[in-house]
């Protein structure tokens, strides 16, 4: 029996209704009485000592209320900002986290660096008394590129760390990869950069701190993924205060794509100032201060090689990554470009060895951390590279290639040499899907219609996985994670029978308050109106690990429908007791309680209204109808699919046009159709994003962002984009209660590997992201 | 960035060099300078109103002057920080030389800036510095040409301070504009639309200008 707006349906995003009518309420739409407002100086330098810091004519200036500096932030005792995630050398010794603090010390070590805090009674204010800061700095030579800060004689950026080396790791079987290379009958080499991301949500990020001097109480709203996380952060490393006296709120969040998950420098400086001036602070970013300091992704720079054995089987892969951390690591930088990326180097192939090792340095930019696919991305670049590289270099086709290395739909669950263990999946049907949707067949018929025009036709595949439903405790604990990442759910009847799901997963546009509704519509059979999700608010919700990683389902999702097995469990006994029958002759399906054989049933209304008015009520048991579960997965999700992207490059201009796009993923179990492909869409813009257009640039000299405004960034529009072709083919997941995948980062990860393999096909030569016209045009004329 | 560009003064080299040490002059004739102190024989401190594209600052020169080659050149070198507007630094080569109808200044600069100026984009930067650059030389053509007219100039700090407008389209028309600004410009008509298409200084200008004004300063 399928219910009205339960799992599978289209339900339309209810929140979309204040979305798009202007009455989401965004954080800078608070404002509290009395309200101050913060401004951060930033450093102008890449790398500079502070030799003093004059404040006497911005502390008389008209409405400021006081001004702080990392003396004062180190002289309240208040601590740094920390990694969340210890990765360990391979000599076995800990990683190298230089001390991060809010406002710098006396060292300035990125553009943008936080130098002092002016809290004034208008932003204008603020503004104008920053003008009248004066710093003395003496300039450094800095270091912005990731193999430069690890070469010989670089700039060092913090003392703690020699050589600008934050760790080198490694991960898999070195020597059976050797003997892999020594037997090989074929060998391909890259080198491939992965650009660097500057995140780009629509809101900008954003803090009103407030300090309550009759209770002691602190409250934090927040621009956050995760605000029980930043109120862990806050509490037990920064110090500000203790859990029970520190309230983090998110409101409606414009967007994060990752760069709201980490504590950052200004929410944790405009918490601390509020008790220091006694009255409510708001800080939020302008998009300029964006660009300096939201965290970026990628920046990768990668040495790979693949073995094959006379008949194009893969016999071993090697990969060496240097990892750009930026100028301090971030809440959980280290672990991208390990255990979120090496691991998934073993896409979705038969490979029997697989040797990574990846060395993570610190240069003078803005951290780097996750973003949309967080080292997934990376990997599904490198490996898909690889493969349509090696067809090349074979002389088979790509696809064909990938097929006969597939590990098979029979295989699961399957272990890989680099930790992982998929759990379920049917590599083969997502790839004749989509070459299906494309006609991949007829493709040579269409290049010779666009070499007749004069133009270069090309088509790419890319067969992603990624590791999602992040993530057993126990398992990323045993890796060096410093949290558990579990998830926790409260589903709370009212009397009169509507439902309030609180839940821990953060929603900043993945349409929870829609999907987590679905769930308890269908489980409960209450009407999909009469459901409430409830997030963002430390105070209300019991406890929460936050949105990322393709989490939410999987993880926030599980916990819901287990508070709900509770509920149910709770309810049975409640009927049997109203209907005068045995508890082991209850039968529920959606909401409705019946004894086995009879005709005599109840609703969850009318169970929830008795246990609320329990005048007839079983007399060992509670009243109420409200139930808490938290759930640690048993594993990973492995969602995974194939993208295929046909494009056309006029020689003359260099401009790529996309002239189709299929994509044929397996989330799982879909409980809402409309909302996955939404998502899908958006990640693969995103992913286009960064293979045509986008990408951070310093000035190698002076450490200086060249691309800091949309001028100079280009982020993708949508003329920029094809109507995209998506599908899915689900084999339901065995490690969570709905057999859900996850589809945030799918998009995102395999569109820049399928497109830049389209480009370069039909340019007959290898390029690196992002294929802007010039680059293009380049590579067209010197073919 | 670098920049690289000759400019026709219609004056003698003698008054050129001359007018390169008239601080009061070199005042008159930067965009947006508002201030000139000297510090040393060789250096000196200026203060510039410079606005590029949305940011406003004033930026507080200091400036170093050396291979003073008295009346063929000199090579100055400088810092300008604005605040939260970010700094500008570097230097030029500048050389004076006779041709026919007045002195060749030929300059070459080197500066590279820093925050929210380098933030903002090359592109502002480099239109807006080629504006001010044209600017200056007007101005300066201007009161090289007739020492008489030493009068108030507020229309140049006006002209930079209010203009919006900074793209590199705009760029040629300014020439027009400012010289209909300053109708005593007229003996310099001859050159002006090359000028302004020519290089430019911008942080040069807090730097090369007021290099330039202290340059004055010294020979007097």
């Amino acid at each position: 029996m399928s219910v009205e707006n339960g799992i599978g349906a289209s339900v339309r995003r209810k929140e979309d209704q204040r979305f798009i009518t202007g009455n989401g309420k965004y954080l800078d739409d608070i404002n509290k009485y009395g309200q101050t407002y913060g401004y951060f100086l930033r450093s102008p330098h890449a790398f500079a000592k502070i030799k003093s810091i004059d404040l006497d004519a911005a502390k008389a200036a008209s409405g400021v209320v006081d001004i702080f500096t990392g003396a004062d932030m180190a002289a309240d005792g208040v601590g740094g900002l920390i990694c969340g995630w210890g990765i360990k050398n391979k000599d076995g010794s800990d990683h190298i986290a230089p001390p991060h603090p809010c406002l710098a010390v006396d060292t300035v070590k990125h553009v943008g660096d936080q130098v002092a805090f002016i809290v004034a009674e208008s932003l204008e204010q603020a503004k104008d008394a920053a003008e009248l800061i004066e710093v003395d700095y003496e300039e450094l030579q800095s270091v912005t590129s990731i193999q430069k800060a690890l070469a010989n004689g670089a700039p060092q950026v913090h003392v703690e760390a020699p050589g600008n080396q934050c760790y080198d790791w490694e991960l898999g079987d070195k020597a059976a990869v050797d003997a892999a290379f020594v037997n090989a009958a074929h060998i391909t080499k890259m080198d491939l950069v992965n650009n660097r991301l500057s995140p780009n949500p629509m809101e900008p990020r954003s803090a009103l701190g407030e300090y309550d001097a009759g209770t002691g109480e602190y409250t934090l709203h927040t621009t956050s993924q995760n605000p029980h996380v930043a109120r862990l952060l806050l509490s037990a490393f920064v110090a500000i205060a203790p859990e029970n006296k520190l309230r983090v709120i998110a409101p409606d969040v414009g967007g994060g794509f990752g760069s709201k998950i980490f504590l950052y420098a200004e929410e944790t400086t405009t918490i601390w100032a509020s008790k220091k001036v006694r009255r409510p602070i708001k800080w939020t970013s302008d998009r300029s201060e964006a660009f300096l300091t939201d965290a970026h992704g990628r920046d990768h720079a990668t040495h790979a090689e693949m073995a094959f054995d006379a008949d194009n089987n893969i016999l071993g892969f090697r990969v060496s990554t240097k990892a750009n951390m930026g100028a301090y690591l971030s809440t959980f930088a280290s672990a991208v470009p390990t255990y979120l990326y090496a691991t998934l180097l073993n896409g979705q192939y038969k490979m029997p060895c697989i040797y990574a090792e990846v060395q993570a340095g610190f240069t003078n930019t803005t951290p780097v951390d996750a973003y949309r696919g967080a080292g997934r991305p990376e990997a599904t670049y490198v490996v898909e590279r690889m493969m349509e590289r090696a067809a090349r270099d074979l002389n088979v086709d790509p696809t064909e290639l990938r097929m006969q290395n597939f590990i098979q739909p029979d295989a699961y669950p399957y272990e890989t040499p680099v930790i992982m263990t998929y759990d379920s999946g049917d590599y083969p049907l997502t790839m004749r899907t989509a070459k299906g949707m494309i006609d991949y067949d007829g493709f040579e018929a269409r290049k010779a219609k666009s070499a007749a025009k004069g133009m270069l036709r090309g088509i790419g595949s890319a067969a992603f996985i990624e590791a999602c439903g992040i993530a057993p405790s126990a398992a990323v604990g045993s890796l060096g994670a410093g949290v558990g990442l579990w998830e926790s759910a409260e589903v709370r009847f009212n009397p009169t029978g509507s439902v309030t799901i609180f839940t821990g997963s953060h929603s900043h546009g993945q349409g929870h308050e829609t999907t987590f509704a679905q769930l308890i519509t269908d489980q409960l059979g209450v009407p999909f109106e009469s459901v409430e999700v409830v997030h963002g608010d430390t105070t209300k919700v019991p406890f929460g690990m936050g949105t990322y990683g393709s989490r939410s389902l999987a993880v926030g999702g599980s916990a819901i429908v287990k508070a709900a097995d509770k509920i149910i469990e709770k309810a049975k006994k409640i009927a049997a007791h109203l209907m005068e029958a045995s508890e082991d002759d209850i039968e529920h399906a959606h909401g409705v309680f019946s004894v086995a054989g009879t005709d005599k049933q109840l609703t969850i209304g009318e169970i929830a209204f008795a246990a609320y008015v329990p005048h007839n009520y079983p007399a060992d048991l509670e009243p109420g109808l409200a139930e808490n579960a938290f759930y640690d997965p048993l594993n990973f999700t492995f969602p995974a699919g194939t993208h295929i992207a046909e494009v056309e490059i006029d020689p003359e201009t260099g401009v790529v046009e996309i002239l189709e796009w299929a994509a044929a993923d397996d989330f799982g179990n879909v409980i809402n159709p409309m909302i996955v492909e939404g998502q899908v869409h958006g990640g693969v813009a995103q992913g286009i994003g960064q293979a045509l257009l986008e990408g951070v640039i310093y000035d190698e000299d002076s450490g200086q962002l060249l691309t800091g405004s949309y001028m100079d960034y280009c982020m993708p529009r949508a003329d920029d984009l094809p109507n995209f072709n998506v599908t899915t083919t689900n084999t339901p997941c065995p490690s969570n209660p709905l057999g859900v995948k996850g589809c945030g980062e799918a998009g995102a990860i395999a569109a820049p590997a399928a497109l830049m393999n389209a480009i370069t096909n039909a340019l007959g030569k290898e390029i690196d992201m992002p294929a802007t016209p010039e680059k293009v045009w380049r590579a067209a004329q010197n073919a | 960035m670098e920049m690289n560009g000759e400019e026709l003064i219609n004056a003698s080299r003698s008054a050129v060099w001359k007018a390169l040490n008239d601080p009061e002059l070199l005042k008159q004739a930067i965009p947006g300078c508002q201030t000139v102190e000297r510090d040393s024989d060789t250096s000196f401190k200026a203060t510039v109103k410079i606005k590029v594209g949305p940011v406003k600052a004033t930026f507080k020169g200091q400036v170093t002057l050396s291979n003073i080659d008295e009346p063929n050149g000199y090579t100055i070198t400088g810092e300008g920080k604005g605040g939260v507007a970010g700094f500008g630094k570097g230097g030029a080569d500048i050389k004076l030389s006779d041709v026919d109808g007045g002195t060749l200044l030929s300059y070459n600069v080197k500066a590279s800036v820093g925050g929210k100026m380098a933030q903002i984009g090359s592109r502002l930067i480099d239109s807006t510095a080629k504006k001010l650059a044209g600017d200056f030389f007007t101005k300066f053509n201007e009161l090289v040409s007739d020492p008489q007219t030493e009068e108030d100039t507020p229309i140049i700090e006006d002209t930079v301070i209010n203009e919006e407008k900074a793209a590199p389209e705009e760029t040629t028309t300014t020439a027009d504009a400012v010289t209909a600004a300053a109708p005593v410009v007229e003996k310099t008509s001859e050159e002006p639309t090359s000028s302004w298409l020519k290089p430019s200084f911008l942080i040069p200008v807090a730097i090369a200008a007021v290099a330039i004004v202290y340059f004055l300063t010294k020979g007097s």
